[in-house]
């Protein structure tokens, strides 16, 4: 009889009923061939694979990590609660050691979805990891955490969510935002005032093939993580580098896959992107679910597999190298970055517009950080779209300092509710959220 | 006329139905090493001068096969399986002659590497020199395209007795368990042919021309005939022909829970408004998970003759037998000494049953009395906590549309009907500790040979098509034809349900007894370049297990024993 030599929870939701639209990327048919591999090989009868139903994430969940503008229902359907649902199952399965890891393998993803939404960009409404990780955090009393975005797209949402939080490591994986969506994601973006350093980019060039995924896990995300010792490690696990995926240019496999899983060795993976449903999917699942399982997948791989055909040249791996060397440069210069930010101006503002290419909406932001050297800084987000919506936001962290705190209510009481639509609160040290509507 | 036959472990029970009572029941011993004994002198007892034309059928119900998995006695089938990339086929290894070959096919149902022939003819070879008879043929995806099962089957040609191919016994995807089911079918084929064979000779000597039915593990039955095609599907009919049998008396609006306490094992099943609840993959019998189509049943190892003893100061019941009750002759205390002790049971030896309950409550510092209630109570929470393990389980299947989740279907039975030996005792005690509507089968020492004799056909039928490969096929059945851009997913139910229909006549069904209905119905649009280029059509049709129709409204007073004259 198979077994596995750990624990693995499986929480499978390919959610057969729901679709952006007919021909979108995001359909029905996204995991339909994936459930028939998962389900021919015979996964789920394995001793120590443990196939789970999921919860459905609840709006206090999603509030815990976005501002829903106008409101959560107006952003977002049930799937997507399904979905974040899904991810915080897992998270619960292994906070509670039932199983040793786990992987939410589930649809809509999430990883673009920021900390204010207006809407769906990049086929993402809200962001199904920090659901999780803040329900977790909420729940289990853990702190450090880091997310490892594997996913072919810089995982920008969640960047932006953890962007000001020292105690989240963020480290995205991807092909060069030069050459593809959302065009983020450079070594030099590394957080916020508070927490510059915490945010590791790793752009790649395209045609990245095994060799280049694992050198960068090996040389940077690994010696990293070992620096930030987290006490979960999530994997934020998109599938679209596959050197099949129609709408990118990389050239991994499902061995690279599942090898970058058994090196990673993650505690939670999640789905995010991959549109490869055919010829991709059902492969690099079933070789991530044998590896988080620690059994042998060498012989799950693509039926046109041929290495050598996808192999990157030496260019490539000179510019992986070079771009592995700047993000360890980076990630030494974090804590003299913070060291300069609070020996400067005490409020740090950041101004943006961001695009949410999905629902065709232009949002303007304009951010303002207490630069604060007892926690992680209280924030308020200005934001506007195009079509004339205008909210104004409060942040205050989860170990925020009592001067933060008074601070985070203060400016909440103060916003004009003449100039806003709606004035949102969000209090993590109370995990309590308010709003004002004008 | 009908009979009803069950083979049990202990005791076959068998019944003559009339028109609308029991004509004559009887209960032999089973004997083990002999079953076609005892099928016949069940079977001559319940004819004895009965003019043969005025039987309709007669459907019998086995532990044979059962039995040949659990002692290891049936011919060891090789295997020839072909996996293609994924994980290694060596590991689902059946016995010493399984052959992992090339050859593969993908989830789409296309040929990514060929068989090759030079292979199978060494292995046919090989084979035929160790004097193999029995052989089965799997290939990954075979549900999608038959095509390289088939053609190793050709391969093999006529040179052994029997070959049974994967894609012919379920539609179901699991390559594992499609491993398991043809290697079941093949090793169990020999002694079913055999004993069946043996039966209808018999019968034919005797000069009683009657239709044979075999009752399967989904509680429907099938002809003789048919039966050889899939031997396997008899494997644990036991639990169904109780089930079957406590039909008529559950609730014909709400869920109920089944409880067959026997003498060793308690056996659990539920029903949903009359239809008993299939477990959704496939049984599991003697370590083999499979594909073939079974009730959902659960079993512990808790009954009237369970060994009870203390462990670590407490009390102990099961899972163990050693024999009887001590108040029957056996040697250990059991839950019916309990009974005994508690004055509920009087037909015995009190005594004895004092003397094996005595020890305990001395080791407990209890009275005989409060010990007995113990003994008992623990019995019945035992079966409680078991019942709503196994209904959790049911519970917590995953589903896989917002849909469904959302209408978040649950089970949750109002009443239980309880069955076997001590049934009666166990019904009262359960009423009063539960909130459930507890109720006894009327008859329950011969409601699995009611049930075997009642039930009625079952078929499942799986359907696949793909408009781009303008494909349509039902594996099962042999079925493949070609479609256009246009076949969807009514065409597609329609064309199941016709060959649902044909199928069951096949298999011995009357028109009476066809109630078809649809169990899944998905269709995707297949997007290639934000362009639809086809259909995705699964399709999955059944008959429903339940009574034959002239039976259903007069099952109940069925129950009635209206004695032939000179029955014994």
């Amino acid at each position: 009889m198979l077994k596995t030599v750990s624990k693995t929870g499986l929480v499978f939701f390919p959610a057969f009923d729901w679709a952006i639209d007919p021909t979108h990327p995001e359909r029905e048919e996204r995991l339909l061939y994936t459930q028939d591999q998962v389900f021919e090989e015979g996964l789920l009868d394995i001793d120590g694979i443990v196939e789970y139903k999921p919860d459905m994430a609840t709006i206090q969940d999603i509030r815990r990590v976005h501002f829903c503008a106008p409101d959560e229902w107006s952003v977002l359907t049930e799937s997507h609660l399904i979905s974040a649902g899904g991810a915080k199952t897992i998270g619960i399965e292994v906070m509670e050691k039932r199983v040793k890891r786990g992987f939410a393998l589930v649809r809509p993803p999430g990883h673009h979805a920021m900390r204010v939404v207006h809407g769906s960009r990049g086929f993402c409404n809200i962001n199904i990891e920090a659901i999780m990780i803040e329900y977790l955090r909420e729940t289990y009393n853990i702190d450090r955490v880091a997310i490892v975005d594997t996913d072919c797209h810089h995982g920008d949402g969640t960047q932006d969510i953890y962007w000001h939080d020292p105690n989240t490591l963020f480290i995205s994986l991807h092909q060069d935002g030069r050459t593809l969506y959302p065009g983020t994601g450079f070594c030099y973006e590394m957080g916020g005032a508070t927490a510059a350093g915490t945010t590791i980019n790793i752009p790649l060039p395209p045609n990245t093939s095994e060799e280049g995924f694992l050198y960068a896990l090996d040389h940077a995300i690994l010696p990293i993580l070992e620096d930030f010792k987290p006490q979960l490690i999530v994997n934020s696990a998109g599938q679209d580098n596959h050197y099949t995926d129609p709408i990118t240019n990389m050239n991994f496999s499902a061995q690279g896959y599942a090898e970058l899983t058994r090196r990673l060795k993650p505690d939670i993976a999640v789905l995010e992107g991959g549109y490869s449903i055919e010829t991709a999917l059902p492969y690099i699942n079933v070789g991530i679910i044998m590896a988080l399982a620690e059994m042998d997948f060498s012989r799950v791989r693509e039926p046109d597999y041929q290495p050598e055909k996808i192999r990157q040249s030496r260019e490539t791996g000179r510019e992986i190298e070079r771009v592995v060397e700047e993000v360890l440069d980076c990630w030494r210069k974090g804590p003299e970055t913070r060291e300069k930010y609070l020996a400067g101006k005490p409020f740090v503002p950041r101004g943006r517009s961001i695009f949410y290419d999905t629902d065709n909406i232009l949002e303007t932001q304009k951010e303002n950080l207490r630069v604060c050297g007892d926690c992680g800084g209280v924030l308020s987000i200005d934001s506007e779209t195009d079509t004339g919506y205008h909210i104004f936001a409060v942040h205050i962290p989860r170990k925020a300092c009592k001067a933060c705190q008074e601070m985070g209510y203060q400016w909440y009481d103060s916003a004009d509710a003449k100039i806003y639509h709606q004035i949102f609160l969000q209090d993590r040290t109370h995990d309590q959220y308010l709003v004002r509507k004008a | 006329m009908i009979i009803g036959l069950d083979v049990g472990g202990t005791h076959t029970d068998v019944v003559l139905i009339g028109e609308d009572c029991i004509l004559r029941q009887s209960k032999v011993p089973t004997n083990p090493s002999n079953l076609f004994e005892s099928v016949w002198t069940a079977l001559e007892e319940v004819t004895r001068d009965v003019p043969p034309e005025s039987i309709r059928r007669a459907v019998l119900s086995t532990t044979l096969t059962t039995n040949a998995i659990a002692e290891q006695k049936m011919v060891e089938a090789a295997m020839i399986v072909s996996g293609g990339p994924g994980i290694d086929p060596e590991c689902f290894r059946t016995g010493r002659h399984y052959f992992s070959v090339s050859g593969s096919i993908n989830h789409r149902g296309r040929e990514i590497q060929p068989v090759d022939p030079m292979e199978i003819e060494a292995i046919a070879a090989l084979l035929k020199s160790e004097g193999v008879r029995h052989v089965g043929v799997v290939s990954k995806f075979s549900v999608r395209n038959p095509k390289h099962e088939i053609v190793i089957r050709d391969i093999l040609g006529n040179d052994f007795e029997n070959i049974v191919l994967g894609h012919r016994l379920s539609g179901n995807l699991s390559f594992p368990r499609r491993i398991a089911t043809t290697y079941l079918n093949a090793s169990v084929y020999p002694v079913h042919k055999k004993f069946f064979q043996a039966v209808q000779d018999s019968l034919q000597k005797k000069g009683l021309n009657i239709p044979i039915f075999i009752l399967k593990a989904d509680g429907g039955t099938m002809s003789l005939e048919a039966s050889l095609n899939s031997p396997g599907q008899t494997i644990l009919s036991g639990p169904a022909a109780s089930v079957m049998g406590s039909l008529p008396f559950s609730s014909e609006t709400d869920e109920t829970l089944v409880l067959d306490i026997g003498g060793t094992t308690t056996d659990m099943a539920v029903l949903i408004r009359r239809v008993p609840l299939l477990d959704p993959v496939g049984s599991e019998v003697g370590g083999y998970k499979t594909l073939i189509r079974s009730l959902k049943t659960y079993s512990i190892g808790l009954g009237g003759d369970s060994t009870v003893r203390i462990v670590d100061g407490k009390l102990k019941i099961g899972p163990d037998r050693q024999g009887r009750a001590m108040a029957y002759g056996g040697p250990f205390p059991t839950p019916t000494d309990a009974l005994f002790v508690l004055g509920k049971a009087s037909n015995g030896d009190v005594e004895a049953a004092r003397r094996g309950i005595q020890p305990l409550a001395e080791q407990l510092g209890m009275s005989l009395e409060d010990t007995a209630n113990r003994i008992f109570d623990q019995a019945c929470n035992m079966i409680l906590e078991a019942a709503a393990r196994m209904i959790d389980d049911i519970n917590s299947k995953p589903v896989y549309t917002v849909q469904e989740l959302l209408e978040g279907y649950q089970v949750k039975p109002k009443e239980i009907l309880v069955l076997g030996g001590p049934a009666p005792y166990f019904a009262f005690r359960l009423a009063a500790m539960t909130e459930f509507q507890v109720h006894v089968v009327p008859q329950w020492n011969v409601a699995n040979a009611l049930g075997t004799g009642m039930a009625k056909n079952t078929c499942e039928l799986t359907l696949f098509a793909d408009t781009e490969r303008g494909i349509a096929i039902a594996p099962e059945e042999q079925y493949y034809q070609q479609v256009k851009k246009d076949f969807d997913r009514q065409k597609a139910v329609d064309l199941a349900f016709k060959l649902l229909k044909d199928k069951c006549l096949q298999e011995g069904a009357s028109e009476s007894e066809l109630e078809m209905e649809v169990l899944e119905d998905l269709q995707f649009n297949m997007v290639r370049d934000f362009y639809t280029t086809g259909k995705n059509i699964r399709i999955k049709v059944q008959i429903k297990p339940g009574l034959i129709p002239e039976f259903r409204d007069i099952a109940e007073r069925l129950f009635n024993f209206c004695p032939l004259p000179g029955a014994n």
